[in-house]
């Protein structure tokens, strides 16, 4: 098959950092050509550099056999490359076709609609895309924001299309419809660059080729190899995944909610009896597609978000107007899906993060100040314990990965919870060895005593983990299940909203789980 | 009160609503464009002076009012360069450049006028005559409103229609849109986002200056300083009220208009609300109106925030 992009020797340095060192990538004309590797391995800037949002430093870069001078994205996009980014480029009160269409010459002065619409329903038929082109862009689902997404680079004629991770807000549904679409476009001779971390998407793919920290690991055909090999290759190393110790059983409740109602803020429903309980020793899993009231839900337990109608025990007590000092006091430990902005002050050092929200502790002042040299000293500590990567306890905390500043959280938390733990998406990403991190401690609370809720976009991490697995969908809890008997496809179901299918069981399960 | 809305006087205040809205739907359509590519433009006030004082300089020296609508126009064409380096070029926050603007624009005025114009006898210019357009002016109060106008106030009322046409019918005003709700998305395609908003900030600039013109060659016979006196502003105040919508800012700045006429007019028949009341009113009027439109806002989503690629 002959090469449609082929990069040689491709260099790209941010001043001291060489994201990608001496990169080789061959793409052959109709095929899914996957690029693996973890976070800052070289994937992104790689694509950024073929589509012409970053200029390479050296390296040579042919597309059909020419050398491709790729300045800007509209080079790209006039060669054939297109790009679908991984956190949408859309116009929200746009419809589906004006965001196809804006910006190309094609519709003439006046806008003609109508040979546009021809066009873009002759591509959704080509490639088995059903979408009505009238919607707008907030009224569709995140699946269909990606098709418009691909649409896009389709109507102004890419033949390269390179997808950033396109799977990371979808259900395992939408992922394999988006695969289907992907197989439609390579039958009609299109290629695609697949920039992923999922296995499971990767092994769908005609080669892989691995990336770690910024030069080419490996290229090899995808049906002559296996997901383990692939990962070791990513890695460098093997990875040990931990698994929850099922000899610990769950003890007594630590945390009852019961009908729990919370307001958005327009006045929406985004919590709507909310019912569910976690003992200590146990994991609850809490899945569910990006913006379902995972968020929400966290905000309520932790006092920051006002309950409209229900409430919640902790330790048997019921909490009736929580706040978050209270909630703090009473030893409640959160960990935040957003990190630098709710997670910690970034301008602030490591040892001054660690005290956050617990500095008014007796222990941590010498009068009305902070004890400086005491939170040095723990911070020194917490440095060697948690293998932060941290120059000094005083650097700015923004100056830290993100696996790093993950690790000052979860010091911080650990230090301080007593009893409860909320970890909203605290491997969100980080790399693979950095999330085992995460869940190496995780795990290490639940064998103490603690009761832990853990939302992940990572099903098959919950289903290692949790001892039971909730699912969420616009802000009602669907079911609440056991990872033993229950299956990726099952969850993928009920993240969808599709609960109907599920066995009796399951609610008695939940129900019954409720009673204890 | 009542007798404002009766016979010969309500006539007169229609006429006045209309007299004080032209200027107004000028600035404001510009405003409205530059807007909606993104960038908050509050020089509209100083833009509007700077228009009026050259057209006051022009049409005195040369005696062409045609003249000095223009040069006043292409001025404020070239102010509107400085708001596009500092915002687009060094990416400012655009509240702050625009408020230097208006204070350079007065400054500036201030300065001149007390230097050439007070304690001299100040040149008299020609404006613009009022043209009453045959037979449609003999119709009964809609005559004397509509078609016994100036040249340009006929103009200013196609113009609310063909902004919309552009914005909404033509792949130049899709961009624009486009570039107030995501720029990155045009990015992306490979436009060039600043060069459309740099032309957006451009018309809506010289829009304004042609406001500030027509009032000034329109509708007075002498400059002064505050001849302006905060009409900028309520063009501003009329896009927010209109929620970035050509029609519902024309109807915005027709009520505010409209409060005016009522506010000259009660003064005149002697009603005992105090002028300033009325003063007031198109500012009341635009915070009710922001309060219940709250969550059905069509504010251009990244308005007032600098484009950077990350």
């Amino acid at each position: 098959m002959e090469n449609l992009l082929s990069v040689q020797n491709l260099t790209k340095r941010f001043g001291a950092v060489t994201a990608n060192d001496n990169v080789d990538l061959d793409v052959r004309k109709g095929e899914i050509h996957c690029l693996f590797g973890e976070n800052g391995a070289g994937k992104s800037t790689l694509s950024a550099c073929l589509y012409g949002y970053y200029r390479a430093d050296s390296g040579v870069i042919r597309f059909k056999g020419e050398i491709a001078e790729l300045n800007s994205p509209a080079d790209a996009l006039r060669l054939g490359i297109g790009m679908v980014h991984q956190h949408f480029v859309l116009v929200t009160n746009f419809t589906v076709l004006e965001n196809i269409i804006v910006g190309s010459p094609e519709v003439g002065m006046f806008l003609s609609k109508s040979a546009a619409r021809r066009k873009v329903e002759d591509l959704c038929r080509r490639c088995g895309i059903q979408i009505d082109l009238d919607r707008e862009i907030w009224e569709l689902s995140v699946g269909e924001q990606q098709w418009v997404e691909i649409l896009k680079a389709l109507y102004f004629g890419a033949e390269l299309l390179i997808l950033d991770e396109p799977t990371a807000v979808l259900t395992p549904q939408q992922s394999d419809q988006l695969f289907a679409i992907l197989d439609g476009m390579r039958r009609q001779g299109l290629s695609i660059i697949l920039i992923s971390h999922k296995l499971r998407e990767v092994m769908q793919s005609d080669r892989v080729t691995i990336l770690r920290k910024g030069r080419v690991v490996a290229t090899v055909e995808t049906s002559g190899t296996t997901a383990e090999a692939i990962t070791a290759l990513m890695v460098g190393h093997k990875v040990t995944k931990h698994v929850s110790d099922r000899s610990i059983e769950p003890g007594r409740d630590v945390l009852v909610v019961d009908r729990a109602c919370a307001l958005g803020e327009w006045g929406e429903d985004v919590l709507r009896d909310v019912t569910f309980s976690i003992a200590s020793n146990e994991i609850l899993g809490l899945a569910g597609v990006a913006g379902n009231g995972q968020k929400e839900l966290f905000e309520v337990l932790m006092g920051v978000r006002t309950l409209s109608s229900g409430g919640f025990l902790l330790d048997g007590d019921a909490v009736a107007v929580p706040t978050s000092r209270e909630m703090l006091d009473r030893g409640v430990g959160l960990v935040p899906d957003d990190r630098f902005r709710e997670g910690l002050i970034p301008e602030f050092g490591t040892a001054e993060n660690l005290v956050l929200g617990w500095q008014r502790k007796p222990e941590y002042r010498r009068g009305p100040f902070l004890d400086r040299r005491k939170l040095n000293a723990l911070a020194e500590r917490k440095i060697e314990e948690f293998r932060i990567v941290a120059a000094s306890a005083d650097l700015p905390v923004e100056r830290l990965s993100g696996g790093n500043a993950q690790r000052v959280i979860l010091a911080r938390e650990f230090l301080h919870a007593g009893s409860l733990l909320l970890a909203n998406q605290p491997t969100r990403g980080l790399d693979v060895a950095a999330s085992e991190f995460v869940y190496e401690k995780i795990l290490e609370k639940r064998a103490e005593g603690f009761a832990i809720l853990l939302a992940s976009e990572e099903l098959d991490d919950l289903l290692r983990l949790c001892d039971r697995i909730a699912v969420i969908f616009k802000g009602r809890i669907v079911g609440i299940v056991r990872p033993e008997e229950t299956t990726l496809l099952e969850l993928g179901m009920m993240m969808a909203g599709d609960a109907s299918n599920l066995d009796g069981h399951l609610n008695d399960l939940s129900s019954k789980a409720l009673r204890q | 009160m009542l007798e404002l809305f009766q016979g010969p006087l309500f006539i007169s205040i229609l006429a006045a609503m209309v007299r004080i809205a032209t200027p107004l739907l000028f600035s404001a359509m510009g405003e409205l464009v530059t807007q909606r590519s993104g960038i908050w433009n509050i020089s509209v006030e100083g833009t509007m002076l700077l228009g009026a004082v050259v057209a006051y300089v022009i049409a005195s020296t040369t005696g062409s009012p045609w003249l000095a609508l223009l040069v006043a126009v292409l001025a404020c064409a070239a102010l509107s360069l400085i708001l596009s380096f500092v915002t687009i070029v060094l990416k400012s926050e655009q509240f702050i450049a625009g408020l230097a603007l208006n204070l350079v624009a007065s400054g500036l005025t201030l300065f001149w006028f007390q230097t050439y114009i007070i304690g001299r006898d100040p040149p008299k210019f020609a404006g613009f005559e009022a043209v009453e357009i045959p037979y449609l002016s003999d119709i009964p109060i809609l005559g004397t409103v509509l078609f016994s106008q100036r040249l340009l106030t006929y103009v200013s009322f196609l113009l609310p229609i063909a902004v919309w046409f552009f914005l909404y019918r033509t792949r130049y005003g899709l961009e624009i849109r486009c570039v107030g709700e995501n720029p990155k998305a045009l990015d992306v395609k490979g436009l060039n986002v600043g060069r459309r908003q740099c032309l957006a900030i451009m018309f809506g600039s010289l829009m304004s200056g042609f406001g500030g013109a027509f009032l000034m060659l329109g509708y007075s016979d002498r400059f002064v300083p505050d001849l302006i006196a905060g009409r900028g502003w309520l063009v501003v105040v009329a896009i927010i009220a209109g929620n970035w919508m050509p029609f519902r800012v024309v109807a915005a700045i027709f009520i505010f208009a409209l409060l005016e006429a009522i506010g000259i007019h009660a003064q005149v028949v002697g009603v005992s609300i105090p002028h300033h009341v009325f003063l007031v009113l198109p500012y009341v009027a635009s915070l009710v109106l922001l309060a219940g439109l709250r969550s059905r806002t069509h504010q251009p989503v990244a308005l007032g925030i600098p484009y950077r690629r990350e």
